[in-house]
């Protein structure tokens, strides 16, 4: 990340740091919790972990896998090799694996655990949607989340999410066993504990939970930032985000006729959906994008 | 669907609603006096060529079946490379083309084709060519809606003037509200 050309935003680094520091804060309390807790559940603790630890090591694979993507040779689309081999060329950083996945909804991720074992992958639909110029700034986006270490960031922070969640489940289940066996008033203050304890947890579990999607709109926004300035056009990728996202990503570009034929349950109503508070988002919404794009293009040309 | 259908496995067909294609020539005015499109005179239909015994039809069947002479009528049927066929209609008035369309249509519910519909597409051009280019109204006979459709190459389409079109004719027509069902219908027969 060092000898990339990337230059900082202070205001989005503090903000970055703070939410992290909650994350590490709201770690410790989870500890704390374990400890009193006893050793006995270190077992599971370690299952976790090592899930979570795999989840981080095999991202590229994983991913790659649940989008339906496969990995293509400049022979096969020459085009999106050759922008990614410029970028990197720009951002001396190493060309990660390229990755197409067939798919009309417009999107594009990059993933791995380090930038030497990254894969950027475009879907076929935002090729298709995309200028060239605008995919460009598309695949300068991902590469900086690359380029940011972004998987490992975020499966730190949302590691301390499930460990959180972990907790609230062990505590659940102290609150079943140790139901039986003893009586009267003692029993009843007991549960009450187990309870409390019960509230405590998942409660924490949904602040970390808050605190990763916090985190992630961060990253995104410093993923467009940073890509922004590779190119050096804020414009273009405020314009591919405009193509990509709202109501024009939408927009099909699968044929009527096909579709019918491939889902028979096509006709049915879809369930409204779309309506997710932003709290809740992994990322930021359009405007706020554009608003710091904009912000970035006066910047660059003031 | 019911839950007993849905219990059951059974797939009613959808039958289509074919009403909501008489708003049409109003909203072709708004087109004119609000984005300079006219009508280019050719309408559409498209509908699914099955199998079995009242389907397996020859394309003069079908012909005589909707009662149209293709000299009188202008009209021609043709089957596109998806296996799909297409009624193609001339008129030069939008009303002309709605009549049409619509007698094809009752024709084709009364034979129980109904279900086989697929959508009808209407053909609006610039006033004065090349203007922003021609925008296809698409109207889908199961859920009685229409959406703009303009393609601008072999799989490129406008969204921005297709949303504009929305914008415009929010209140003359019924228009598609999931975008995701704005599906492309590339190389129309229709111009």
């Amino acid at each position: 990340m060092s000898q990339t050309k990337i230059e900082t935003d202070h205001g989005l680094n503090v903000r970055m740091f703070l939410t992290g520091l909650s994350l590490v804060v709201l770690y410790l309390i989870i500890t704390t919790l374990l400890i009193y807790l006893g050793v006995a559940y270190g077992l599971v603790i370690v299952i976790v972990a090592a899930l979570i630890f795999s989840q981080y090591y095999f991202s590229d694979k994983i991913a790659m896998f649940s989008m339906h993507a496969h990995e293509v040779t400049p022979a096969e689309e020459p085009r999106l090799h050759e922008i990614v081999d410029r970028l990197c060329l720009l951002a001396n950083m190493p060309k990660p694996r390229v990755g197409v996945a067939e798919m009309d909804i417009p999107n594009a991720f990059a993933t791995g655990r380090s930038p030497s074992h990254a894969v950027i992958c475009a879907t076929r639909g935002i090729m298709t949607r995309l200028s060239d110029e605008e995919l460009e700034a598309v695949l300068a986006h991902e590469l900086s989340h690359v380029a940011h270490r972004d998987v490992a960031i975020m499966t730190i922070a949302s590691g301390v999410g499930m460990l959180a969640g972990l907790v609230s489940r062990v505590a659940m289940w102290g609150a079943i066993l140790g139901g039986g066996g003893r009586g009267g008033k003692n029993n009843q203050n007991a549960a009450l504990v187990e309870l409390a304890t019960w509230v405590v947890s998942i409660l924490i579990y949904v602040v970390a939970y808050l605190l990763t999607m916090a985190l992630s709109r961060y990253r995104e926004l410093a993923a467009d930032r940073s890509g922004a300035i590779l190119i050096g056009k804020p414009s273009v990728l405020a314009s591919a985000l405009v193509h990509i996202t709202g109501d024009m990503g939408r927009i099909p570009r699968t044929d009527l006729r096909k579709a019918e034929t491939m889902n028979a349950f096509f006709f049915v109503p879809a369930l409204a959906g779309g309506t997710a508070a932003s709290l809740f988002s992994t990322h930021p919404s359009l405007e706020k994008r554009l608003d710091a794009l904009n912000k970035l293009e006066r910047e660059l040309n003031g | 669907m019911g839950l007993r259908d849905a219990l059951f496995g059974r797939t009613k067909q959808v039958a289509p609603q074919l009403d909501n294609i008489f708003a049409l020539p109003s909203a072709a005015l708004t087109l004119q006096s609000e984005l300079d499109l006219v009508t280019s005179g050719q309408a559409g239909l498209c509908f699914k060529s099955g199998s079995g015994e009242s389907t397996m039809l020859s394309d003069a069947d079908i012909m005589e079946l909707l009662n149209f002479e293709a000299e009188k009528d202008s009209v021609t049927l043709t089957t596109d490379d998806l296996g799909f066929k297409w009624l193609v209609i001339n008129d030069p008035t939008v009303d002309g083309l709605v009549t049409k369309i619509h007698s094809a249509n009752s024709t084709m519910v009364e034979h129980q084709l109904g279900p086989r519909l697929l959508c009808a597409v209407f053909g609006f051009v610039p006033v004065t060519p090349p203007g922003e280019g021609a925008v296809r109204l698409v109207y889908l006979l199961k859920q009685g809606t229409f959406y703009p459709f303009a393609p601008t190459g072999p799989h490129q389409r406008n969204n921005e003037l297709e949303l504009r079109v929305k914008s415009f004719l929010g209140t003359d027509l019924v228009i598609e509200k999931d975008l995701s069902r704005w599906m492309a219908l590339w190389n129309l027969p229709v111009n």
